[in-house]
């Protein structure tokens, strides 16, 4: 799964929803592997405005990347950044999270990922 | 006609194979009206009546089986939504279909590049595939463009988890998981609808305010009253039959329902 999911993802049990902890959920002992793919500026442009970045700042430095700027950068800034673009498309598009957890900060849940599949599944008491 | 994904490498016997009503799903949103809708409402240099430019839209398929539709969405990108530019995920209760749809994806994008040979990419992203009840795992208002083939067989009950069953990808399974995993795929329960009514339920949360689901319906699920029901949500819903086949009778079999809010001043 790419880094970019898990800025969609969220925990899985009902009641958490509401709380601002279930989301991001937290990689731990997050195996990573890298995908060559080709640049594309465009798109991460397109891509900034459906990002929510404090969500993405907390990804990112919890898997150990450079840390991002605090304010999301405009399509304009973005586009004149070409160190920004390539952080970003290494970050958001070429690595993907293939074996760890991923833990919710509000009741705790750790989903596994295996072969690069979380699995948001839940125990029966949970749902 | 837009190729179909290759699925030969998927285990038929705990995965769902591509039948009538999965080539249906491909064939509505492949139709002339429905790409017209997608270009309209998604495609960045459509001239529309919203002046700012589109944000890139998030594509999701529930219960993705072989992954041959989420293929197809991922890979004809630039046909179906005048872009390749869209984001595409995959959830799937059945660990094995999360497996096989992250391969059909991979190869049928590779195909789709090899077929526009070097001219710019046709596919759009596809980020993943999870294991999940519906869109459970999803934030919620997320979601652009929603699919669903449901479990929508009227069955006397839903199926349940055998004892012994692990749901992680297990190295083997025995004859009564692999019948679990295929029962969930058709299996709906009361009106074959059981599934299908959670998910109807979710909807409102579910999608972003412009989006919209395609949910396949047979005759037995009652899709007059599905609609009907999907109207009382607000004067703004619509659901709408978009494409149909099997017609006996003036009864069609399998049809495929937009559902979406008409925001348009
Ligand atoms: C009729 S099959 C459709 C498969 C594929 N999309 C196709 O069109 O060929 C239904 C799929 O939904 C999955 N499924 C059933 N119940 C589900 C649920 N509650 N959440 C997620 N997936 C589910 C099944 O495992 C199965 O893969």
């Amino acid at each position: 799964m790419k880094v970019l999911s898990l800025n969609f993802l969220t925990c899985a049990v009902k009641a958490c929803k509401s709380s601002s902890d279930s989301y991001p959920l937290h990689p731990q002992d997050a195996e990573l592997v890298q995908d060559e793919i080709e640049l594309n500026p465009d798109m991460l442009i397109n891509v900034l405005p459906r990002l929510d970045w404090t969500a993405l700042r907390t990804t990112s430095s919890e898997l150990g990347f450079p840390a991002l700027p605090e304010q999301a950068p405009t399509a304009e800034e973005l586009q004149a950044d070409e160190k920004m673009i390539r952080d970003l498309h290494h970050l958001l598009l070429e690595t993907q999270i293939s074996e760890g957890k991923l833990v919710c900060a509000n009741c705790g849940h750790q989903y596994a990922v295996k072969e690069g599949i979380a699995n948001f599944l839940l125990p029966s008491h949970l749902v | 006609m837009l190729p179909t994904p290759d699925t030969s490498h998927v285990p038929y016997e705990r995965v769902y194979e591509p039948a009538e009503d999965s080539f249906l799903l491909l064939d509505t949103l492949s139709s002339a009206s429905e790409t017209q809708y997608l270009h309209e409402t998604f495609s960045p240099d459509a001239s529309s009546s919203s002046p700012s430019p589109k944000a890139i839209p998030f594509v999701v398929e529930l219960g993705t089986g072989s992954g041959v539709v989420l293929a197809f969405i991922t890979a004809h990108a630039k046909t179906l939504f005048g872009t390749n530019q869209i984001l595409t995920a995959g959830v799937d209760m059945n660990a094995f279909a999360c497996r096989a749809t992250i391969k059909t994806v991979e190869k049928a994008q590779a195909d789709s590049v090899a077929e526009a040979g070097g001219n710019e990419k046709p596919h759009g992203l596809y980020l993943g595939s999870v294991m999940g009840d519906l869109a459970a795992p999803l934030r919620n208002h997320s979601v652009d463009v929603l699919v669903f083939n449901p479990p929508y067989v009227p069955t006397s009950e839903m199926p349940s988890r055998p004892e012994t069953f692990t749901e992680d990808l297990p190295s083997k399974t025995s004859f009564d998981d692999d019948s679990y995993l295929l029962s969930l795929s058709y299996a709906g329960g009361r009106d074959g609808m059981e599934t299908t009514d959670r998910l109807i339920d979710a909807l409102p949360e579910i999608l972003s305010p412009r989006g919209c689901a395609y949910i396949l319906l047979c005759a037995q699920n009652k899709p007059e009253q599905v609609k009907a029901r999907i109207q009382t949500f607000g004067s703004e819903w619509r659901a709408v039959t978009v494409g149909s086949s099997g017609k006996t009778a003036g009864w069609e079999k399998l049809q495929i329902v937009r559902i979406w809010r008409d925001i348009s001043p």
